[in-house]
């Protein structure tokens, strides 16, 4: 097995368990170092989804809260590609998005935010990579909200994604920005990860190509998962 | 080589997203990995969440992945409902509890000679944790086993505790009490998977 391990969890772009200005981080993240794990059958599997029973519709956040109408606000098609690090694509891998409504507000329950609810807009969805890595949802571009981090905090735009890969060392929970976003250097979430240039990886790329004409912008979104050293022979 | 995208954390809004059962969408996955055909001895892993102050996190996310009865993970091949997924997702509520109902795990191997002793690997997600958290959830009854374990036994000694379940038999179904703790003097040992 060790031949065929996944590579490491690169720390010059993950962001580490203490980060002061997020200030959530100080009684939360763990503060002992990791302990290194040498990778065995647990860490190298992990769960299949493929039932099928994804509904096409869960990937189109403008019309997947059923209740007839549309969603307010402006649509966007968000697409990319599941990649690991060798460049290969990751198939059939299920991604899971949320993400607040247009006017920046969750229909969390716990969510304070004295924005307007849209009653077309769940603001989840979730969808299969295809045999190429690639993805695509359709929504409404999120709103900013402000939160209790620091006086007058605001959150970017984001989509939260939610990424499974081919098992459990590649397991990666991470969130989607907006290009040109005058919160992004203010944000301390965003700013968490050491690295300008990996920071700059969760930021999307406008693309003409992508947009509807009449009827959505579109944005790129790349998403880089940990790979495996070498191709493993046995099934 | 391609640079990894960054972590972020889960945030406080993910259960409409990721545990959406409550806002009246199918979920995907549950805390009940078992079924009537489900082969392996029914336990519930039952515990808190605690932060540095001694508080329950009421907002995280654990996901619980397992080998079977016989110690097999079901991949690549689990494509019928059937055959024991071995994966749970669960998130904690007001007072930071968790609980999940499955089988105990069967022992899987570490190398061609020796085998793990049992266990369920654990990920722990929550606003102000902006890398997810693992960690393996060993069970107080499988001493000798526990004590070969590689994983197990590459941890400091006097941090081992912090890994193993204790069984509680006062129950219908026997309970194995598994706390995770973020941060303070029982901090859960994470691992850099
Ligand atoms: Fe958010």
């Amino acid at each position: 097995m060790t031949d065929s391990e996944y590579s490491k969890r690169d720390w010059q772009c993950h962001p580490p368990y203490r980060h002061d200005p997020y200030k959530s981080t100080s009684l939360r993240g763990p503060r002992q170092p990791l302990v290194p794990i040498k990778h065995t059958l647990s860490e190298i599997t992990g769960p299949i989804y493929g039932h099928g029973d994804i509904d096409p519709v869960d990937s189109d956040l403008t019309r997947n809260a059923t209740r007839g109408g549309e969603a307010l606000g402006e649509r966007i098609i968000v697409t990319g590609r599941v990649l690991d690090d060798r460049g290969r694509p990751v198939s059939g891998t299920l991604i899971e998005v949320w993400q607040a409504n247009a006017a920046g507000r969750y229909i969390h329950k716990v969510d304070q935010h004295d924005a307007p609810i849209d009653p077309n807009f769940f603001g989840a969805g979730r969808f299969l990579t295809d045999d190429d890595g690639r993805y695509r949802m359709i929504t409404v571009k999120p709103g900013a909200y402000p939160w209790g981090n620091h006086p007058n905090a605001w959150r970017p735009s984001h989509i939260h994604f939610s990424i499974l890969g081919p098992c459990i060392a590649t397991r990666l929970v991470t969130q989607m920005y907006f290009p040109g976003d005058p919160l992004l250097p203010y944000d301390p979430i965003f700013n968490s990860t050491p690295d300008v240039k990996a920071r700059q990886r969760l930021v999307a790329n406008f693309s003409l190509d992508i947009t509807e004409p009449g009827r959505a912008l579109g944005y790129e979104f790349d998403i880089v998962l940990r790979g495996r050293d070498e191709t493993p022979t046995e099934q | 080589m391609l640079k990894q995208t960054p972590s972020q954390t889960i945030g406080p809004f993910f259960a409409y997203g990721l545990t959406p059962e409550e806002y009246g969408k199918s979920g995907i996955w549950s805390g009940i990995l078992v079924n009537d055909a489900t082969k392996g001895e029914r336990i519930r892993i039952h515990g808190q969440v605690i932060d540095g102050a001694g508080e329950p996190v009421t907002d995280a996310l654990l996901e619980i992945w397992q080998a079977d009865h016989d110690g097999r993970y079901h991949h690549p091949s689990a494509n019928e409902k059937e055959v024991f997924q071995g994966f749970g997702r669960r998130s904690t509520d007001e007072n930071g509890m968790y609980s999940f109902m499955t089988i105990k795990p069967g022992r899987v191997p570490a190398t061609q000679q020796r085998k793990q002793a049992p266990h369920v690997n654990l990920i722990v997600f929550s606003r102000g944790i902006l890398v997810h958290a693992y960690t393996r959830i060993y069970f107080s009854d499988e001493l000798e086993a526990n004590n070969s374990d590689p994983v197990l036994q590459s941890v400091d000694h006097k941090r081992r505790a912090t890994l193993i379940a204790n069984r509680d038999e006062s129950r219908a179904v026997p309970r194995y009490n598994f706390n995770v703790h973020l941060q303070g003097r029982h901090e859960t040992v994470f691992f850099d998977v």
